[in-house]
């Protein structure tokens, strides 16, 4: 008898042992996240106070200021993806292109819509995601009509308790996180010259950095720096105009001799010109802490017709590096010189030290719209590697020497004549939409487009506020049938190493994981998980409208991994269904409705958060 | 002997033929002295109108200007001139809606594109009252009519650009449902 009890006892602590050691495994595996054999380094995330290497939140974009757009969370895997479900939904209100990146800091996500710029804060906390607060800034109605794609919001920003916003009337905006409360307001466009604002801010020491929008209605590009506490404007850097609206000072060194020379702002157009020259920062900045640097690209000279402006247009289409504290600018490098195709130079800038000719070198990667993805020092400027991603016509290389542009004389637009068949289209092969790396597979995932399209210059005046094109525009898929590609680029051996075939033009961005997956959308509303080292298909799940926006990974209040995009068709490629326009008129949207004319039977408009885990642990 | 004649004969074959072509083109007359008023017109922006009464008559100015086809193809011009394309391309729209649609926001008659024109609408689009004369303006909403297939027979039998559809008196006119009173459709831009 007493035999059988002390057995049963020694069962009973036996197996409680081993509950125990469940117990313990279960919640290491919950708290600590073991940071993934990085092949490469990549310079220090934003982490505000935290030392793990991956905090789980998500508070810009990009995710770092790498513009990585990695989630170091590894709980979503290649081996469990296929059980992804949603595990709740929330309705923005808005029909227009839904492009934001949602923003999660603590037990909070936050959401900036497009037009009328609404914020809205979710409480993670609580089942199903209830709503916290929301604002609404009310931009100026009248915004809408000088917003040249839709009109599109790219994200919010956190910064010490600080959500910070931009509207498209030109405004950035402070709020308290947890109210609501507007902290700050700052009007930096004005409408009436054309000048709105679309891109997400990023805080870097406490200066929230912002340009302006509008290539396409004649603006003088510019950055600005306002003081994060305040609002106040810190700086201010135009992309044409005299050296010293420019920033440019003793301490600029670009490394090639075309981006060389006093007052290049002015004396590389016609006189006047740059004062509607374009430029605009309305892409993504990046920064690297070592070197105290940030970097972003100009967009597009104006107007499109190339004829009415003689000359290497500077500083647009081109890359800045800049001293964050007085926005000096340290190199320039000029990607499309005297742009003939509205190549915009604003794409992601990807900071990475990667082993290149036999030591690791600290480089920047920019996959740019006129097909090339560049590898260049960040520290000097020089272009290391400079090869196609996609098929290209317009231009037939980069000399490395000279760091020029080889344009295809072929394919030069001009007045009088219509150019056809230019690879890629004005929306370049790879437009704003971020692309994603994995320091596991070393490998940047490229959602892109397979686009043509054919030109004709004509003579445009400039009236403020009115949109200075000179262009007409029609773009139709490239070879091969497919209008968009997923391509995951190995930067180092400068290759692509496999590449997925989208029947549509993909317009969304990218999502990197340590589980080894990776995420895209498509314009009809398929949310798509595939292998990072293969590009196989693992789950896939049918939004409501076409998405557009910037998937994010993050770790919620109860431990578990989620993924979260917004769906809602939009943008320049979705314009036709989101500015309901008619594709009888394949000009229509710059051309571009040309390219998208079944999207109306594809998908309908409609702004939908969609968050997803896997279902919980029993 | 007959060969003598043929030259002749063959002339005056071709001038009775060229006669007849002559008889054949009704060519319109321009009044190349008159200007519009500078008064616009009374603009009505919906077709509720309470209590007895009811819709206010057109503008006869208005059907002047969108028979003429001098005026639509000047308006024409005008189009890009006031890069009215820049936003609403060849009619499909862009950073502005489309006009060759059944859509009318602000409604579709000569009158209400007119005002839409002259005094601008909250969602983006600019007043042009004061940056183009009063005949300008009038030019440029029978061009929109024009593109809206409102007014085939004062249109221009080919394109000027690139697009490769059927040019503008070739275009499906429109359902019945646009013509007429103003048909706002929801609150968006």
């Amino acid at each position: 008898m007493a035999e059988v009890e002390r057995r049963r006892t020694w069962w009973w602590i036996a197996a409680a042992v081993v509950l125990a050691a469940l117990i313990i495994l279960f919640l290491l595996k919950q708290t600590h996240y073991s940071p993934p054999a990085a092949k490469m380094t990549t310079p220090a995330a934003y982490n505000p106070g935290q030392p793990t290497a991956d905090d789980g939140q998500w508070v810009m974009p990009a995710k770092d200021y790498a513009s990585t757009r990695f989630s170091g969370l590894n709980e979503i895997n290649v081996s469990n993806v296929a059980n992804l479900r949603p595990e709740f939904t929330f309705e923005t209100g808005i029909n227009k292109g839904h492009e934001e990146a949602p923003i999660v800091v603590g037990g909070t996500m936050f959401i900036v819509t497009p037009y009328p710029n609404k914020v809205f804060a979710l409480d993670l906390t609580k089942p199903g995601a209830p709503l916290k607060w929301s604002f609404e800034p009310k931009p100026a109605p009248a915004s809408q009509g000088v917003a040249c794609c839709d009109v599109v919001n790219r994200g919010a920003v956190y910064w010490d308790g600080k959500i910070i916003i931009t509207t498209l009337d030109g405004v950035v905006i402070a709020l308290d996180a947890n109210s609501g409360a507007q902290a700050w307001r700052t009007q930096l466009g004005d409408i009436n010259r054309g000048e709105t604002i679309t891109m997400a801010p990023l805080v870097v020491k406490g200066k929230v950095l912002v340009g302006d929008s509008g290539g396409e209605t004649g603006v003088r590009g510019w950055l600005t720096a306002l003081d994060a506490g305040s609002g106040k404007i810190a700086w201010r850097a135009y992309n044409t105009g005299p050296d010293k609206d420019v920033l440019i000072g003793p301490d600029f060194h670009p490394f090639y001799k075309m981006d060389q020379g006093t007052d290049l702002g002015v004396k590389t157009w016609p006189p006047d010109a740059w004062k509607t020259g374009g430029g605009t920062v309305w892409g993504w900045i990046s920064y690297d802490p070592e070197l105290n640097l940030i970097y972003y690209g100009t967009g597009n000279p104006g107007p499109w017709n190339a004829d009415q402006r003689p000359g290497d247009n500077k500083w647009t289409s081109g890359i800045f590096a800049r001293d964050p504290d007085t926005g000096q600018a340290k190199w320039f490098y000029q990607l499309s010189p005297h742009d003939i195709h509205d190549y915009d130079g604003i794409n992601e800038i990807v900071l990475l030290d990667l082993p290149i000719g036999g030591k690791v070198r600290k480089v920047l990667v920019r996959p740019e719209r006129n097909g090339y993805v560049y590898v260049i020092d960040r520290a000097t400027g020089q272009v290391l590697s400079a090869d196609p991603f996609a098929y290209v016509n317009s231009s037939k290389g980069v000399d490395l020497k000279t760091g020029e542009l080889q344009v295809n004389p072929d394919k030069v637009t001009q007045v009088g004549k219509t150019v056809r068949d230019i690879c890629p289209s004005a929306n370049g092969a790879k437009d704003w939409n971020p692309s994603a790396w994995s320091p596991r597979t070393g490998l940047l995932y490229l959602p892109h487009v397979n686009m043509c399209m054919d030109w004709q210059s004509a003579e445009v005046s400039y009236i403020a506020g009115t949109p200075y094109v000179g262009a007409e525009v029609v773009m139709y898929g490239g070879a091969g049938g497919n209008r968009g590609a997923f391509t995951a680029w190995d930067p180092v051996k400068r290759r692509a190493a496999w590449e997925i075939k989208e029947d549509l033009p993909i317009w969304s961005g990218a999502l990197a994981t340590a589980g080894d997956v990776v995420f895209y959308g498509t314009l009809d509303g398929w949310f798509k998980a595939v292998d990072a080292r293969n590009g196989q298909l693992l789950w896939q799940f049918k939004t409501g409208s076409g998405i557009i926006g910037q998937p994010v990974a993050y770790k919620g209040p109860d431990g578990r991994e989620y993924i979260a995009i917004m769906s809602g068709v939009g943008g320049w490629a979705g314009a036709i269904v989101s500015g309901n326009l008619d594709p009888q008129d394949p000009t229509a949207a710059l051309g571009f409705v040309n390219a998208t004319q079944d999207l109306k039977k594809r998908t309908n408009t409609g702004g939908t958060l969609y968050v997803f885990a896997l279902p919980p642990r029993r | 002997m007959s060969s003598r004649f043929r030259p002749a004969v063959r002339a005056l074959l071709g001038l009775v033929a060229a006669a007849a072509l002559v008889g054949a083109c009704d060519r319109e007359l321009r009044d190349f002295g008159s200007s519009a008023p500078e008064a616009g017109p009374t603009i009505q922006t919906t077709s509720l109108t309470p209590g007895p009464g009811g819709q206010v008559p057109p503008d006869p100015r208005g059907e002047i200007y969108e028979k003429s086809a001098a005026h639509v193809s000047e308006g024409g011009r005008l189009f890009r001139w006031y890069n009215c394309n820049g936003c609403h391309s060849n009619g499909g729209g862009g950073m502005g809606p489309a006009l060759i649609d059944d859509e009318w926001r602000y409604g579709s008659s000569i009158e209400q594109i007119y005002g839409t024109i002259a005094e601008g609408r909250p969602n983006g689009m600019p007043s042009f009252r004061g940056k183009a004369t009063d005949e300008q303006i009038w030019e440029l909403a029978a061009y929109v009519r024009s593109l809206g297939g409102f007014t085939p027979q004062a249109s221009s039998s080919r394109n000027d650009e690139i697009r490769s559809t059927p040019p503008r008196n070739q275009v499906t006119p429109p359902k019945p449902s646009a013509e007429g009173g103003a048909s706002v459709q929801g609150t968006a831009p």
